[in-house]
């Protein structure tokens, strides 16, 4: 039922339904996602070739958006290697949508009205919250995100019985802030709908910059009764930047050990023939229907969870 | 000893703490959709018996403890240690105050209980769930009374006291839940 009404939704605003490929040459660099990939042996590839399982359809879709569809969203499963927990499945849904013409401020709009019309008879909700990244973590924390140092946050960690996890850097600071906003922030967040905006630069991920001081990305996070439920973007539309962050992500990876990822070239091919202004959201299906349902953990609303896959 | 990732942990699990060889008893997965991976463990520190969080980065690797639990049969108690028996290979290992706890007090002998081994040495000592014992002292029995209403306490061959019925006597032997210190009936032997 939720899937019909978001359906019916996107065909009343005229968003167009996209499908994309799975399976794809090129992965995600972002240091924090971690892909499956596998491999195809057949006509045309005779040697094999490596493809990797998406674990978001944003590079096709900011494709088709390069390609002139306009506003587009797509419902459907995404996979990302070890993602196993109480709100965590390695295979999942998504509901991703863009707005062609829209900033992140307007989708955030959007977001809010869907969700009213989706969840109508099942949860009704108050008028959405809205925090800055900064106002978030002084309200919850006591902390200044951009002028903080780990020092602090640990004290601010101490301060609710929480110890420094062992192999956490002083250099991994977006590391620290994301310990107090998983163990602090998020358990103390009301219910009810909240959109938390204008990361730090170093967590813009695929969203642009907005200038000031200091830089902030216009990116946005909603979360619904506490959960992190989807994230959204004013996207970035510079190739030359987004190449600039695909090198980024892979130095981040290396520091960690891990695999360096080759950058989406036809992604980037794209973005240099233009992609349109736009602004886009990706949304968790099982979180949403796990909050419409009241469950505590992701397998009460998944018929198959990874233990019975 | 075997090192175990974030990923290997689940309940029952023995690791090594600060130096304290701990169970772990949940854990929980939390990441933010773009940041860092953590396990939320609540862990509980055998020598102890206190329950701590800890976090750790995803992917991290702890020591495991050699923590074991082993079937032994208790023999006697010097006031100072508590003797117990393999019955397999008549090994006897001794147990202090500290790992005994409160398991003193439904400690009979020849019955078997479970003792915790951390690097060969009792950690924790277990009673059986349920224990045979005389009652040694007790208010006089009050006849025709073979109700549960009201009780008194009784003290039992191993000192434990316990609330039992009213008709119980000095002498009777009693099946008891140590689990909740609990009289259940009145054993045969």
């Amino acid at each position: 039922m939720l899937l019909t009404r978001i359906r019916e939704y996107f065909a009343n605003a005229g968003v167009l339904e996209v499908e994309t490929p799975f399976l794809s040459a090129a992965g995600t660099t972002d240091p924090a996602i971690q892909s499956f990939s596998t491999t195809y042996h057949g006509p045309g590839l005779c040697h094999g070739a490596r493809l990797y399982l998406h674990t978001s359809p944003e590079y096709p879709m900011k494709r088709l958006l390069a390609a002139g569809t306009g506003s587009i969203y797509q419902i459907c499963k995404v996979f990302r290697d070890g993602e196993s927990g109480r709100r965590h499945n390695p295979e999942y849904t998504l509901l991703e949508w863009y707005r062609a013409g829209f900033d992140h401020v307007a989708l955030m709009v959007e977001v809010e009205s869907l969700l009213r019309e989706v969840l109508r008879d099942i949860l009704p909700l108050a008028p959405a919250r809205h925090w800055t990244y900064r106002e978030l973590f002084r309200n919850y924390a006591g902390i200044d995100p951009f002028d903080t140092s780990v020092n602090e946050i640990r004290q601010a960690l101490q301060a609710k019985g929480i110890g420094a996890p062992p192999g956490l850097t002083e250099d991994e600071s977006d590391g620290w802030l994301d310990l107090l906003l998983t163990h602090v922030i998020e358990p103390a967040l009301d219910e009810g709908l909240i959109f938390v905006s204008e990361f730090p630069a170093s967590q813009a991920a695929l969203a642009r910059l907005l200038p000031g001081e200091p830089p902030v990305a216009a990116r946005f996070e909603v979360y619904l009764d506490g959960v992190e439920l989807a994230n959204g973007y004013h996207e970035l539309t510079d190739a030359v930047e987004q190449r600039r962050r695909f090198e980024q992500d892979n130095t981040r990876r290396g520091a960690r050990q891990l695999a360096a990822i080759e950058p989406d070239w036809r992604l980037l091919a794209a973005m240099r023939s233009g992609l349109p202004d736009c602004a886009g959201v990706a949304l968790g299906i099982d979180r949403l229907l796990m909050i419409a349902g009241g469950a505590r953990h992701i397998n009460e609303v998944m018929a198959f969870p990874l233990e019975l896959a | 000893m075997a090192t175990y990732s974030t990923n290997e942990f689940r309940g029952g699990l023995k690791i090594m703490l600060d130096g304290d060889p701990c169970s772990i008893i949940e854990n929980e997965f939390v990441k933010p959709g773009k940041g860092q991976a953590f396990n939320r463990v609540k862990i509980r520190n055998l020598k102890t018996g206190r329950v701590i969080e800890r976090t750790f980065k995803s992917g991290e690797s702890v020591e495991g403890a050699d923590v074991m639990d082993t079937s032994l049969q208790y023999l006697y108690s010097d006031g100072e240690f508590w003797h117990f028996m393999d019955p397999s290979s008549y090994e006897q290992i001794a147990a202090d105050a500290t790992a005994v706890g409160d398991a003193t007090k439904w400690l009979k002998e020849q019955d078997t209980c479970e003792v915790t081994l951390w690097n060969g040495v009792p950690l924790a000592v277990t009673p059986p769930n349920f224990v045979i014992l005389t009652v040694t002292d007790t208010d006089p029995g009050v006849r025709g009374d073979t109700s549960g209403g009201g009780g008194k306490p009784a003290t039992l061959e191993t000192g434990a006291v316990v609330r039992v019925p009213l008709f119980i006597e000095i002498g009777d032997i009693l099946r008891i839940d140590t689990r909740t210190g609990e009289y259940v009936a009145r054993a045969k032997e």
